[in-house]
């Protein structure tokens, strides 16, 4: 009951989260619905492949509300969250490896295809436990949050700030990419991990089980964005805020700015991972591919198109930039990067604010249709102000 | 009856000599032809061995090939060597002897004798002319005595080291011949440690001693294979030589054998090392200027090398026929396309955000993929090939186990004068000196009457140019293609954060010793797990720096 009333004294001034929220717990009714028991000739039918693209979408507005976290609120801009999805999905990935079983092409009931390939005698000690889907789930949290715990452990006590930190995330996933990549990390290789056959038991390629993966995609993300919401409302959230807009008079003031950006670091880091396995069942496949620089800039842009710190802005905006990346890709596939690119110039120079921005400017205008002296340039001069007041700032 | 035959042939050869074959050959064939005119068929020349080879049996051909090599002519070898690697063809209508090479999925099939092109596409219009294992035997052998006897140092240096491979009576004869006459130092040595190798599979002891001394001052590997095999036991703890002496003396020339190639490893680490780091240093040393001076983070420099790598190509379809002259010309057009293209940049995305360097790099990011698609359109996605010049090709032999390739040394020295040539615009010109108030203090320099757009805009042209002159010595590196820039975007952040923004010797340290690191961890680690390391050195290294190397002091340093 008390939990009950605190998300709603949370929700209560957050119109674009409630927004979300329904949204989400409509699409955990109807999708699955449509999908499961309509009839596939039915206008209404939802077929599997909308299903999964759908979910999809939702472990990546999971990963963009990750991101938002620490860039939006904490002022760290992570290059390498990538880095955090994919462990996520690696984790994920090596529970469904284990879950084959002696049902892959050589048959041996121990070892994955590509360590008989590789001759490997025997599973190596890091993959002991992934047969248990329990042990799984809590490296899926542990391996990512680990690995942020000690980088931020690292970057935030030496005072690595701004493009510097930015630069050594994407270092980190640069690295990531590269020993992934080797046969003799015991990871796949090149190949990655794929052929998954089930998943608790229940096969992967059948309907119903795509439909609870959707569903736990979607919760995952409604719990996502309530913990988020929660932590950037409270006191904690609130001094995250401070070290954001002023580190250096938020450690005078007296608070140990390090640990608060760790901890928002590594619970960003965590909900990527978590992100990262939701995705893995649902694409039936992970590679190093993932930890690859470019994918984490775009997710970057994800959060940019939405509109940093509004945590719903980058649910909105990784699920827009992506239905356009499954459209282009599609029906124009050469355009597609020259479309990414110019989002990338267009919402950094004409919208920093992001699609959010832009509504809440549209509102704004609606409201002072009675004040005629509003020109259309007004908007950008004074964004161009508080440009040239940061510039002094800085 | 042979006679008869050749007569036939000589008649045949001289009336394609009356019909206006001469022009096509060279000077010197024509000389040597109008001497067999003039003596009557003395001996055997050139064209009337040639067709000899059209025989069949592999007894004629041995003996074809026996005629043959008494000739005194350059194309005995292009002969022989075809022969060998099964390119020598005739025509069945008229058995014109011809060279056939496979070119995708034509054919070419040129005339031994003239070298003309023949108007042939069929393969079933030529007929091969084939050998077996004893013959291909003594074909090796003729090419490489007649290498061995070449004028060129170049051919008859490889030749020797060729022949020392597998030494036998027949090459070490050809060896002691060769040294009566052969005046390259280095050939000598060479020679001269072939023959003290098969000296050491003789019976005499002195004659064993004194090749062993003969070759401790020899690098060559077949050397130390030799003698590792005399100096230490075998699988079952035999050893192969029965004297004492002669093991311990193999012993100790070994030692020192093995103590002078691990020299000439540290020596070939640190050389590639320092080779690596230039071109790391080519790469940074733009983004030194748009990163340290402007505090802009272009993350489509990579781009923009790849729009210089690009213009090379493109000049070298311009002006095929020099090669040579027009990487020359390409490095100053890379200059001033890549600079034009980061002039456009500046202009018209990155003076809207200064101060923002974190949003500067999101907007850099989508020129990137903009400029990467563009190129795609252009060029298609696959990799173009840039030859590189003579003059960069091949490699300064030092010993049997150290070489460093032209192309390397030339962008080792490429990339130091990029360094100094911008060292001094920075320091000695006026443009510099704006720069560099600009980026010391903006409004103060604008106070002064610096145009502070106008010094962004060429500033950021500046490292622009500077990339794409990287751009074309990449180009002579590795493949050019879309993706170019994107292999080499972090490696040069990495160079530049390590060295310390803002600091051009800070870069030029940093890109040296990352060079060498990676080089020196490579043989033990693996290229991969070198460059992880090397990712993880410095990822540690910002905790214990957080400016680099060589950070700015001052007020400049807390913006």
């Amino acid at each position: 009951m008390a939990h009950q009333s605190l998300v709603l004294t949370m929700m209560k001034n957050d119109k674009g989260g409630t927004t979300l929220l329904s949204i989400l717990l409509a699409l955990i009714i109807i999708i699955p619905g449509l999908n499961l028991f309509v009839a596939t000739d039915s206008i209404f039918h939802v077929s599997t492949y909308t299903l999964t693209l759908l979910g999809k979408y939702l472990c990546f507005a999971l990963l963009a509300i990750a991101l938002d976290l620490v860039w939006g609120y904490c002022g760290i801009l992570s290059l390498g969250h990538g880095a955090f999805f994919a462990l996520g999905g690696y984790a994920m990935g090596m529970y469904l490896m284990r879950q084959i079983g002696d049902r892959g092409v050589y048959g041996n009931p121990e070892l994955p295809d590509f360590m008989v390939f590789l001759n490997w005698s025997e599973l190596p000690w890091y993959w002991q436990g992934f047969d248990m889907f329990w042990f799984a789930m809590l490296m899926v949290v542990l391996v990512p949050g680990l690995l942020a715990f000690v980088f931020g452990w690292l970057a935030f006590r030496s005072r690595v700030t701004g493009v510097y930190l930015s630069i050594m995330t994407q270092a980190l996933t640069y690295a990531l990419l590269l020993a992934f990549f080797r046969n003799e990390m015991g990871f796949g290789g090149n190949n990655g991990l794929t052929d998954f056959k089930d998943i608790l038991g229940f096969n992967l390629q059948a309907g119903s089980t795509r439909a609870v993966i959707f569903i736990a995609s979607a919760v995952a993300l409604a719990l996502g964005y309530l913990l988020s919401r929660y932590i950037v409302t409270s006191k904690l959230g609130r001094v995250v805020i401070a070290v954001r807009d002023s580190e250096d008079r938020a450690r005078f003031i007296g608070y140990k700015v390090e640990s608060f950006k760790l901890w928002v670091f590594v619970v960003s880091a965590i909900l990527a991972g978590i992100a990262g396995a939701l995705y893995v069942p649902q694409v039936g496949i992970i590679n190093p591919g993932e930890f690859s620089p470019l994918n984490s800039i775009e997710l970057v842009v994800w959060v940019a198109v939405g509109g940093r710190a509004t945590l719903y802005g980058a649910a909105l905006g990784a699920v827009a930039v992506n239905y356009g990346k499954t459209y282009f890709t599609a029906v124009l596939p050469e355009l597609w990067l020259f479309a990414l690119g110019a989002l990338f110039i267009v919402v950094t120079v004409f919208m920093p604010k992001g699609l959010v921005g832009l509504w809440q400017q549209f509102r704004k205008k609606q409201a002072k249709t009675s004040t005629p002296e509003t020109s259309p340039d007004s908007a950008r001069d004074s964004s161009r102000a508080t440009n040239s007041i940061q510039q002094g700032d800085d | 009856m042979q006679r008869l035959l050749s007569i036939k042939y000589i008649i045949l050869v001289s009336l394609l000599f009356i019909s206006g074959f001469v022009v096509a050959s060279e000077p010197g064939n024509t000389v040597s032809s109008d001497a067999v005119h003039a003596e009557g068929v003395p001996e055997n020349n050139f064209e009337n061995t040639i067709p000899l080879f059209t025989g069949k049996g592999f007894k004629k051909k041995t003996a074809a090939v026996e005629t043959l090599v008494t000739v005194d002519d350059a194309r005995v070898l292009s002969i022989l060597q075809a022969m060998l690697t099964n390119k020598l063809y005739y025509v069945k209508s008229d058995k014109q002897v011809v060279f056939l090479e496979k070119q995708q999925e034509n054919i070419k099939v040129t005339d031994v004798i003239s070298n003309e092109i023949l108007d042939i596409t069929e393969k079933s219009k030529l007929k091969k002319i084939s050998v077996n294992n004893k013959l291909r035997k003594l074909l090796r052998g003729y090419i490489a005595t007649l290498r061995v006897k070449s004028q060129d140092d170049k051919v008859r240096a490889a030749a020797v080291q060729q022949v020392i491979k597998n030494m036998n009576e027949t090459s070490y004869a050809l060896l002691i011949s060769l040294l009566e006459t052969e005046k390259n130092e280095s050939i000598v040595k060479d020679a001269q440690a072939g023959i003290a190798l098969w000296d050491l599979s003789s019976g005499d002891k002195q004659k064993k001693l004194a090749a062993i001394s003969t070759l401790t001052n020899s690098l060559l590997p077949e050397v130390k294979n030799k003698l590792e095999s005399l100096a230490l036991p075998d699988a079952d703890g035999n050893y192969l030589e029965a004297d004492e002496l002669v093991r311990a003396k193999a012993k100790s020339a070994l030692v020192k054998i093995n103590d002078r190639i691990a020299y000439y490893g540290v020596l070939e680490n640190i050389v590639f090392g320092l080779s690596l780091g230039s071109v790391l240093l080519l790469i940074a040393i733009g983004l030194a200027i748009t990163f340290g001076v402007m505090g802009v983070i272009n993350m489509a420099h990579g781009e923009l090398m790849m729009i210089g790598a690009y213009t090379a190509y493109v000049v070298q379809q311009i002006m095929p026929n020099y090669i040579g002259a027009s990487i020359f010309v390409a490095m100053p057009l890379a200059f001033i396309v890549a600079g034009a293209f980061g002039v456009a940049i500046e202009r018209l995305v990155i003076r809207f955000m200064y101060g923002r360097p974190l949003e500067t790099l999101l907007a850099t990011f989508g020129i990137s993929l903009i400029l990467q698609q563009l190129v795609r359109v252009i060029f298609g996605p696959t990799n173009q090939a840039v030859v590189t010049p003579a003059f960069m090709s091949g490699s300064l032999e030092i010993n049997p186990v150290f070489a460093i390739t032209y192309n390397r040394l030339y962008i080792f020295a490429f990339s130091i004068m990029v360094l100094i040539a911008l060292v001094l615009i920075l320091k000695k010109t006026r443009l510099g000196l704006q720069v560099r108030a600009v980026s010391q203090n903006r409004n103060i320099a604008k106070a002064m009457g610096i145009r502070s757009e106008w010094v962004d805009a060429l500033t950021f042209g500046l490292g622009a140019g500077i990339a794409g002159l990287a751009g074309v010595a990449l180009s002579q590196l590795t493949n050019v293609g879309p993706n170019l820039g994107q292999a080499y975007i972090i490696d040069s952040f990495m160079v530049v954060v390590f060295g310390g923004v803002g600091n051009l010797w800070g870069t030029l340290v940093a890109a040296m010793s990352l060079g060498v690191i990676n080089k020196f961890l490579e043989p033990w680690a693996g290229a991969v797990m070198a460059k992880i390391l090397v990712l993880i050195f410095i990822i540690l290294f910002i905790q214990k720096r957080p400016r680099g190397l060589f950070p700015q002091k001052g007020r400049a340093a807390e913006s």
